[in-house]
């Protein structure tokens, strides 16, 4: 993707205080940590959902159950994709069953991921509650999924895409604004 | 960016694929493995697909693993083998398959007798085709899934030094092991009676061991074939006995070795004759990890293989953020 110029909307501390906020409101809707499994998208997901957990874990001083999930199988558009992108790894930790589930994953646009990511769950088991948690909403919906937590919602133009760099895939962790051709 | 890799509609050997592609479907297999250990054993990729095992030879084990990743990805399968079927009416290959074709089926898995038969099929009809084992030549999905196997206990397959012990000459799947470990990196030998090892094999940079003591000496993987009865009524080899004598791998002979062995075979054995059942049952045999590794390497073959064209995939990648 050619991108011609990169601005930055949050920097590193934005993007810990955002993590840092959605982690206690977790924890308060949530009525606390037991019960919760945080589960990130395959890849910038996973990257995100360590980071809430760490910071759970710090406030909550009890380790939180984590996975992944990968929903390239799951895409509604599956057939129409051409040459196939590699799949990252499934870790479901244990059973889900009636225990309250944390989506975590970098943008929410179409809600199309999202639908993905709630088919795969339901072939683990019976979740009492799911959740969505991302850290920038872009609006721009196909599909009736809103986000139960959002580390900031983020106007994108016609020529404009988000992008959120995490450590792991990209060795810093920011959110940026670029034009796109 | 989600990384890519270019495929053609079929899969007939490996000697067509590069070394990149090779790397690719084993990596794909990896987390296809996983899905074979949930309690709901199925992803909805292939939802909608039709497949067609059109086996023209019997088998068992790779039937069945094809048919397993078929189901655990949805697809609609139908099974054709050779008896009860037309095939035994004398219709010809790409008959049969253009009536298939008529009934609107997406892939074919295909083993068949003669060499080349997959690639003749490719060739005549718009479906994917699959090579499951065609005559002497290649048997793709075997190797790719023995190669998955060496990776999982070693790591990498670059620098491995991989024997192939056995009937040589007729065996499909050392044909296709030798093309994938070469194009990997690995440093490949063979082994069996001089019958039954294909005059210049040599010419592939394929190392030639006389005497099983010395493969055993020199490899890290052995990967032991089985030896077809047939072939002794053919007069390569004077008697099973004397066969397992020279060329069985048995324990008193992995005990010599300068290292441990990684045993494989593409089953189904002949215990006794070349592998005994201490080394069949042994510490160092992942014979039955290749059969759940070939599940995953056929899932992901078919995953590569299914549907899609370039130009929609690039508009779907503009969609990729979602």
């Amino acid at each position: 993707m050619p991108a011609n110029k990169n601005s930055v909307v949050m920097d590193e501390r934005a993007v810990r205080r955002a993590i840092a906020r959605m982690a206690r409101e977790i924890v308060e809707r949530n009525a606390g940590t037991e019960d919760l499994i945080l589960i990130g998208i395959h890849r910038r997901g996973v990257d995100l959902a360590d980071l809430l957990a760490e910071e759970i874990e710090k406030g909550e001083g009890r380790d939180i159950p984590r996975g992944s999930l990968d929903i390239t199988l799951y895409r509604d558009d599956f057939s129409a994709i051409g040459p196939r992108p590699i799949i990252g790894s499934t870790d479901i930790p244990g059973n889900i069953d009636d225990r309250s589930v944390v989506i975590v994953d970098d943008v929410c646009h179409t809600g199309r991921t999202t639908r993905a990511a709630l088919d795969e769950l339901a072939d683990f088991g019976r979740p009492g509650r799911i959740y969505l948690c991302v850290l920038i909403d872009r609006g721009g919906r196909e599909l009736p999924i809103q986000p139960d937590f959002v580390g900031r919602h983020i106007e994108v133009g016609p020529h404009e895409d988000v992008a959120v760099l995490v450590p792991r895939e990209d060795g810093e962790l920011a959110v940026q604004l670029r034009d796109v051709e | 960016m989600t990384a890519t890799v270019e495929f053609g509609k079929d899969l007939t050997g490996l000697e067509r694929l590069t070394a990149e592609q090779i790397t690719a479907i084993l990596d794909v297999a990896e987390p296809f493995k996983e899905i074979s250990e949930r309690q709901i054993k199925k992803v909805p990729a292939l939802r909608g697909k039709t497949i067609v095992n059109l086996f023209y030879e019997p088998s068992t084990r790779t039937r069945v693993s094809f048919e397993f990743a078929e189901k655990r990805l949805s697809a609609d399968t139908v099974n054709i083998s050779r008896s009860g079927s037309s095939l035994q009416k004398g219709e010809n290959l790409v008959d049969t398959a253009r009536n298939l074709e008529a009934m609107r089926i997406d892939m074919v898995v295909i083993r068949h007798q003669s060499s080349g038969a997959a690639e003749f099929l490719a060739q005549r009809i718009p479906s994917n085709v699959i090579n499951a084992g065609d005559g002497q030549h290649e048997h793709p999905t075997q190797a790719l899934l023995d190669m998955l196997t060496i990776r999982d206990n070693l790591g990498s397959l670059a620098g491995r030094r991989v024997c192939i012990v056995g009937d040589i000459l007729h065996s499909r799947v050392a044909r296709s092991n030798i093309w994938g470990l070469l194009k990997l990196g690995a440093e490949v030998a063979v082994c069996g009676p001089p019958t039954l090892i294909p005059h210049g094999v040599g010419d592939l940079g394929v190392r030639v061991f006389k005497r099983v003591e010395e493969a055993i000496e020199w490899a890290e993987i052995l990967n032991v074939l089985r030896l077809q009865l047939e072939r002794m009524h053919a007069g390569y080899v004077p008697s099973l006995r004397e066969y397992n004598r020279v060329f069985g791998i048995s324990e008193a002979r992995l005990e010599k070795a300068p290292r441990d062995i990684l045993i494989l075979h593409p089953g189904p054995m002949n215990r006794g004759v070349e592998i005994d059942s201490h080394v069949a049952d042994g510490p160092h045999s992942v014979i039955l990890d290749q059969v759940t590794n070939g599940v995953a390497v056929r899932m992901a073959v078919l995953y590569l293989l299914a549907g899609g064209s370039p130009d929609r995939a690039e508009a779907a990648k503009q969609e990729d953020r979602s």
